[in-house]
């Protein structure tokens, strides 16, 4: 177990969770099943971000008593990396904006042709 | 059968890019570069004891600024294309009234949901927390109203200043910081300079940013689900 | 057992709940079943966050990612099925 440790599991998860987002955009049929899948793979894609920057035995980037306690005011020996939870922060504010369009756009099209397969929207096919 | 395969290959190759990347994956143990830099001087150049308040709105604004661009164009987008015909407008339809239960228990939360969302945004500095959490906060608490009662609208005026006063501000500021300060939405000005470290009206131009970036964040998503609601209205 | 190896194994667990989830929300045919199903996909990844020491992104995941989004699905299904009815 000592090969296990949490930065590699959240690594794992996130790949694992790519994968399985990736094949529901592929195979399925039904558009809103296809937005679902992009909502997961955008979880997923999050994880692998935020496991990458942990370090083992540190505590959240906030600067309070306990954290100054931990490290006899040496605060850059007691947090983790506060630089991708920041860009983490604004891709998933950014992936919530994509899906409602993304929704938008899936109810117009069910208004115009009024079903939800992509097999019937061939009009710009060639 | 050759596109079930094909999908089959494609999944095996991304598998295979991400074993590798796994397998040579050694963990850090140290804090090194920038985040080094981040973290010993933060305290003192930004004056909040939240790093990762400090990255957002400090260190990287010029994205935060992209992305609250990024969200005024989802809005505008989305309610360009769920805009109801001129006939729907008119018609007014009376909805029959939801439960009690429903009605009474969001004349005592709704309240308290905003109290609690304006204090997330407000204390983003010193406690997890900031002005994306807190105008999320706040989103949920309007569409519990509009869900309570279906017949009540929202002011569409309010909104709309709201937010634009709230995107202007922050430029301004911004502009401030060129001026009097150290660069484009820096932290100290020269005559408003860094308060106690520990306090709410410590770090600057931090608090003010982030609680008007909170109440823009906040009007862009009601406004984005007050649309969704309305559109349900029409056949 | 240390409390490094117990945060270990709750992650272990939460990540395959999270993953059997996943193929719950892709395999199944009912529409709802799967927003349902993505929305605790949503929350299981807000508490792996807060174990990996993120409080900011664990808030901001649970209330966007688990909250909002599925709210926005549940107005797309309702408007759909009133208009195939």
């Amino acid at each position: 177990m000592e090969t296990l440790e949490l930065g590699k599991i959240g690594l794992l998860i996130g790949f694992l969770l790519v994968i399985v987002g990736f094949w529901g955009i592929l195979q399925q049929k039904n558009i809103i099943k296809i937005i679902v899948s992009f909502t997961i793979l955008n979880t997923g894609i999050n994880l692998v971000m935020v496991a990458l920057g942990y370090i083992k035995g540190r505590t959240a980037p906030i600067i309070d008593d306990s954290v100054e306690q931990l490290a006899n005011h040496n605060v850059i020996n007691a947090i983790v990396d506060p630089v991708p939870q920041a860009l983490v922060l604004t891709a998933i504010v950014i992936g919530f904006g994509v899906t409602s369009l993304l929704l938008a756009y899936a109810m117009k099209l069910f208004r115009a042709k009024k079903t939800l397969e992509i097999n019937q929207f061939n009009d710009l096919k060639w | 059968m050759l596109r079930n395969f094909l999908i089959a290959l494609v999944l095996a190759s991304f598998g295979f890019i991400f074993l590798n990347l796994y397998n040579s994956y050694e963990p850090k143990t140290e804090l090194t570069g920038i985040a080094a830099h981040y973290a010993e001087n933060g305290a003192s150049e930004v004056g909040a004891a939240n790093l990762v308040t400090a990255v957002v709105v400090s260190y990287r604004s010029f994205d935060t600024l992209g992305e609250i661009t990024i969200l005024f164009l989802t809005a505008a987008i989305i309610s360009f294309f769920l805009k109801l015909s001129n006939e729907d407008e008119n018609k007014i339809i009376i909805h029959k009234g939801t439960s009690e239960i429903l009605q009474t228990a969001s004349q005592l939360l709704i309240p308290l949901i905003f109290l609690f969302g304006v204090y997330v945004f407000i204390n983003g500095h010193l406690t997890p927390g900031g002005g994306f959490q807190g105008g999320a906060i706040i989103a949920s608490g309007v569409v519990l109203a509009i869900m309570a009662n279906p017949n009540m609208t929202i002011n569409h005026t309010v909104i709309v200043w709201v937010e634009s006063l709230s995107g202007v501000t922050v430029v301004i500021i911004g502009v401030l910081g060129i001026i009097l300060g150290g660069g484009f939405l820096d932290s100290t000005l020269d005559g408003y300079g860094l308060g106690e470290f520990g306090t709410v009206f410590s770090a600057g131009t931090i608090p003010v940013i982030y609680s008007l970036v909170g109440l823009k964040v906040g009007a862009e998503i009601s406004n984005i689900l007050n649309k969704y609601q309305k559109s349900q209205k029409e056949s | 057992m240390n409390s490094e190896m117990i945060y270990s194994l709750i992650a272990i667990g939460i990540g395959i709940l999270m993953l059997i989830m996943a193929i719950i929300a892709i395999l199944n045919d009912k529409l709802s079943v799967a927003v349902i199903a993505a929305g605790v996909v949503s929350l299981f990844a807000s508490v792996l966050f807060l174990l990996m020491s993120a409080p900011d992104v664990a808030m901001t995941e649970a209330a966007i990612g688990s909250g909002l989004s599925t709210l926005i699905f549940f107005y797309v299904l309702n408007k759909i099925k009133r208009q195939n009815a």
